[in-house]
């Protein structure tokens, strides 16, 4: 067993695991957070995406003692304070941004990662900002227009969206 | 899918690590972003019994300019190459197949020294060293080598690089200027080349086209010699050894490399 020491949705914690734990097992077994889901496990479909020091990583392929010392945000932890649902959240849901749900977890956290690079990314740089994130709901088109909203919310319409209106 | 039982050793300086591999022999693996080392030990083809993690020796990491080479230290991830300025302005070709790795969460973990070590003949990287007649810096237990990108990949998965040994760092030519294009091939997104081109002034290297990355030489005489580009790409496939999967037989492997290798010469990526 080794000592893990990282932050989880902004909260310290310190476990002992087996190094062969993987990250997503970690938080959805160990910490009790079942937002981050198991899709294809083999670093494809982007249903266990969370954020690692504000990155997206795929946590299926990633060991939790890798994330020792690191500061993990999984979707549980983008609710505002009043626990309602964040601003890419709040984009989802009013932009049908979901069907089965599955897969949103994900692409919230591949989105917020996204958003925090590339504050105001065009249409084709969410298609490609999210090509490692799977929808089998073919729900792509609300979900581009959930991150575009998003984008909007919290930068502020873009430079060229204000000269056209 | 759950790996196999490990030790599991932090490394923090590269002299620390090989001596944790001397100590280990060949039992032990390296990690650094591990998305290429964590999928084969989930479906255990790969159960080594300690994995020795590099990721945090700060002294691998970085992008600097060292005479007329650009020195990109071996942990340095996919998602940083594809942002320096410094690598868009001095090797182009190298920031740009960078960004086509995979997608967004494995360049965000994926490092340079951990794809060329993994060797793998369709992966975008081990080519573009190839086409930008790069080099590994490798250190080991008697010094350090530097090895040239034609010699470093023995084959499918296999490189140069013996196991008490630690890839430091690659050395990339600066050449801003140099014309380059780069081509691949995929049915979806985030794939694997089926087949891949890149070319770096009149150098051209192909992926998925034989057991390792390959030099497209008799392009390259052709083109020594002054022929066109429209003749010279139709030699490309001279000399591979392409496989055959159901994405593509070898005959549509041999087409598709005479049409991304003159794609690629002139100048397209995509």
């Amino acid at each position: 067993m080794t000592e893990i020491k990282l932050t989880v949705n902004g909260v310290t914690r310190s476990d002992e695991v087996e190094p062969r734990l993987l990250l997503i097992h970690y938080l959805r077994e160990t910490v009790g957070l079942r937002a981050a889901n198991v899709g294809c496990d083999t670093t494809s479909c982007g249903a266990c995406t969370v954020l690692l020091d504000g990155d997206s990583v795929k946590s299926c392929t990633m060991l939790a003692v890798q994330a020792s010392g690191r500061s993990v945000t999984t979707a549980e932890g983008v609710v505002e304070a009043d626990g309602s649902l964040g601003v890419v959240q709040t984009a989802f849901r009013e932009n049908h941004g979901l069907q089965c749900g599955f897969c949103t977890p994900g692409m919230v956290m591949a989105a917020t990662s996204l958003l925090a690079e590339n504050p105001h990314p065009t249409e084709q740089e969410v298609r490609e900002g999210l090509e490692g994130n799977f929808c089998r709901c073919t729900g792509y088109h609300n979900i581009v227009r959930a991150v575009l909203a998003a984008a909007d919310k919290l930068s502020g319409p873009s430079s060229a969206t204000e000269v056209n209106a | 899918m759950i790996p196999a039982s490990f030790d599991y050793e932090v490394a923090d300086s590269a002299a620390h690590a090989l001596a944790l591999l001397a100590e280990h022999g060949e039992d032990a693996k390296l990690l650094a972003g591990g998305h290429s080392l964590l999928p084969m030990m989930k479906v255990r083809l790969a159960q080594p019994a300690v994995l020795i993690d590099i990721a945090r020796i700060t002294e691998l990491g970085g992008i600097k300019i060292e005479g007329d080479e650009v020195v990109i230290g071996a942990t340095t991830r996919h998602a940083e190459l594809a942002g320096s300025e410094l690598l868009r302005a001095e090797a182009p070709i190298l920031a740009y197949a960078a960004a086509q790795v995979g997608d967004p969460q494995i360049r965000h973990r994926g490092t340079i020294g951990g794809s060329l070590a993994h060797a793998d003949p369709s992966a975008d990287l081990p080519m573009t060293l190839l086409a930008l007649g790069g080099s590994v810096e490798i250190t080991g237990p008697s010094g350090v080598r530097v090895v040239g990108a034609d010699d470093f990949f023995v084959g499918p998965f296999e490189s140069a690089l013996g196991p008490d040994e630690l890839l430091t760092a690659v050395r990339v030519p600066r050449g801003g200027a140099v014309p380059w294009g780069y081509q691949k091939f995929v049915r979806r997104a985030n794939d694997w080349a089926i087949v891949g081109a890149a070319a770096y002034g009149g150098r051209v290297a192909l992926a998925s086209m034989g057991g390792t990355p390959l030099r497209a030489t008799a392009t390259e005489e052709a083109l020594k010699s002054g022929a066109s580009i429209e003749e010279a790409a139709k030699l490309a496939a001279e000399g591979t050894s392409p496989g055959y999967d159901f994405h593509a037989d070898v005959e549509y492997r041999e087409h598709l490399a005479r049409v991304l290798t003159r794609r690629a010469l002139e100048g397209k990526a995509g």
